[in-house]
């Protein structure tokens, strides 16, 4: 291999994801013959790709891509189990192509196709697509909508939707060309319901394993299970009940408004008090570090609880490993309105096995008092049955409508 | 969070390599025949192999297909005639400027693909073109189209429908009055 290809291949594979590959540039970096990593020059990430097939659909125990499209469908009137049959090959197609950085059949601008930047699609089926399957029966019980809780403001424009597409990707113009040969192709079948787009931090600005921060400056995700880890397995992925969705996933998207000028008029102990976490490192006002346990029965010299009874995280305590939800949340931001006043907040993804055994209770004792409350406001609220993935010439959904 | 427990999602040797083919320009498209709704499945006595096979959806009248074809052969492979479940009668096209037009014609003589090598079927190019679509091509569906060889050999493959706004070059038949409206589009 040429010493130009070398350094080539090595700016390709470096990845900062705090695995092999990033020993293995290090590695290659030693060795006389290639350059340090100071000639190398950035990492491009553009080329890097997430396997599409598999047991699990990607997008999920994917670490977070920086960008995110969610975009929910409502059917036409008509489709069949044939018909979503033939447009989950279409839409599996798109991906498996896309995903690995080759054009989508058809595609018009092939050009976009080639940076997919660690694109992800991943198919969700609203609490709709059953009965338009005629697979009514094989819906699990708890997918269907949310029962209202009294924090709730829903917008109907944020939801409901009888089919979710979820694209994510290091860059936000390969989700723009993901998402628009994916909307193209599931309009003969298909309506455009609501889509809400979301980001995280660009990739690069800091190591991937960092716990992210919301628009509110909190520390987002402190407790998910370890992706890849026994937790996370029997926390997500659903190992009972109906067998065509084993290896699969439920999904709950909230989306949840941000009260940013309400939120700016509190103190830094006061927001701290209401989270239960210390904003600056996250730690658990009961300890040091962001990743210590929270001891919620540690109490002050007042003989008052450290983490008080209606803090975030003391509402959202769950004692099961299994009881957990994983959260993949992006922050929204749209412009703000004449006067001033943002609009800004959570796209809150939470995958778990099942929404009733796992979401709704925690959903329940953070609507019944979450001290945070005051300061995010649930607007849009949409539930959606997530298909295990595919091999190779399968498609994602045929273990339902086969 | 951590990343890299899971180590089929994470980088495995399949995104590298992938990343080195993109990086080291090997042609880009990979040149094995795929298996799924683009394409059938290689047979060893096939001269050609086909890859990423559409069809522009269409319920009547034109339509076209769109693919590549790869002859795997050391001699010259020449296709002559098509056919299609959707529509039984299908002539081989290319895209020419005729005054100052683009217009769509029958290819004198079909299209040779090289020892080797292999033909682009696009839009605004060399395509598979539909005269009259009996059985609608919706999107999604599958449509299985047969080529006959300037030796009379035949092999046969599928194509999947999709939905797609281009392709609307006037047609200009070889003979015109004969067949078809000079000024017809393939519509969709």
């Amino acid at each position: 291999m040429s010493r130009l290809s070398r350094r080539r291949l090595l700016a390709g594979g470096a990845l900062t994801a705090g695995g092999a590959m990033a020993g293995a540039a290090v590695a290659l970096a030693r060795d006389p013959d290639t350059p340090t990593p100071a000639e190398a020059g950035p990492v491009a990430h553009g080329t890097q790709t997430v396997p599409f097939h598999g047991v699990h659909q990607a997008g999920i125990d994917t670490p977070a891509q920086a960008h995110a499209a969610f975009c929910a469908f409502d059917l036409a009137a008509g489709v069949d189990r044939a018909a979503l049959g033939r447009l989950m090959r279409l839409l599996t197609d798109d991906a498996a192509r896309l995903t690995q950085g080759r054009p989508a059949l058809a595609d018009t601008e092939p050009e976009l196709a080639a940076l997919p930047a660690r694109l992800t699609v991943t198919f969700g089926f609203g609490p709709r697509f059953f009965a338009a399957a005629g697979r009514e029966a094989l819906r699990p019980e708890s997918v269907a909508p949310l029962p209202a809780f009294g924090i709730d403001r829903l917008e109907q424009r944020w939801c409901g939707g009888d089919l979710l597409v979820q694209v994510c990707a290091d860059d936000p113009l390969t989700v723009t060309h993901a998402q628009r040969m994916l909307v193209k192709d599931t309009l003969a079948f298909a309506r455009p319901r609501w889509t809400q787009r979301g980001f995280r931090r660009g990739r690069g600005t800091q190591d991937d394993g960092v716990t992210q921060r919301n628009v509110m400056g909190q520390l987002d995700g402190t407790r998910n299970p370890a992706l890849g880890s026994p937790e996370f397995d029997g926390a997500v992925w659903v190992d009972s009940g109906p067998s065509w969705l084993h290896g699969g996933t439920t999904l709950v998207v909230r989306r949840i408004r941000a009260e940013m000028e309400k939120w700016d008029a509190v103190d830094t102990a006061g927001k701290e008090f209401a989270v239960g976490r210390r904003l600056d490192t996250g730690a658990p006002l009961s300890g040091e570090h962001e990743h210590d346990p929270p001891d919620y029965a540690a109490t002050n010299a007042l003989g008052l609880t450290v983490i008080a009874e209606a803090a975030h995280i003391a509402r959202a305590h769950v004692d099961s490993d299994r009881q957990r939800i994983f959260r993949r949340p992006y922050n929204y931001d749209e412009p703000p309105g004449p006067d001033g006043r943002p609009d800004m907040g959570l796209v809150f993804a939470a995958y778990q096995r099942d929404v009733g055994d796992q979401f709704l209770p925690i959903q329940r004792n953070l609507a019944e008092a979450d001290l945070m409350n005051d300061w995010i406001t649930p607007i849009g609220s949409a539930v959606f049955a997530v298909p295990p993935g595919c091999q190779a010439g399968g498609w994602i959904g045929e273990t339902l409508l086969t | 969070m951590t990343v890299g427990g899971n180590r089929r999602r994470a980088w495995g040797l399949g995104s590298v390599l992938a990343a080195a083919v993109l990086l080291l320009g090997a042609c880009g498209d990979d040149a094995e025949p795929e298996a799924g709704p683009s394409g059938s499945p290689p047979a060893a006595a096939r001269p050609l192999v086909v890859k990423d096979m559409w069809v522009k959806t269409a319920t009547s009248g034109m339509s076209a297909a769109y693919g590549t074809l790869m002859n795997t052969t050391g001699a010259d492979v020449t296709v002559v005639k098509a056919t299609s479940t959707a529509s039984p009668t299908m002539e081989l096209h290319e895209v020419a400027t005729v005054d100052g037009k683009m217009v769509m014609r029958p290819k004198e003589g079909g299209f040779t693909i090289p020892a080797g090598g292999s033909h682009e079927l696009e839009p605004g190019g060399d395509h598979l073109m539909m005269m009259d679509v009996r059985t609608p091509v919706t999107a999604g569906t599958e449509v299985t189209i047969t080529l006959t060889f300037a030796d009379g050999g035949t092999m046969e493959f599928t194509a999947l429908g999709k939905d797609f706004a281009g392709g609307n070059e006037s047609y200009q038949p070889e003979m015109p009055g004969m067949s078809a409206s000079p000024s017809m589009s393939m519509g969709g």
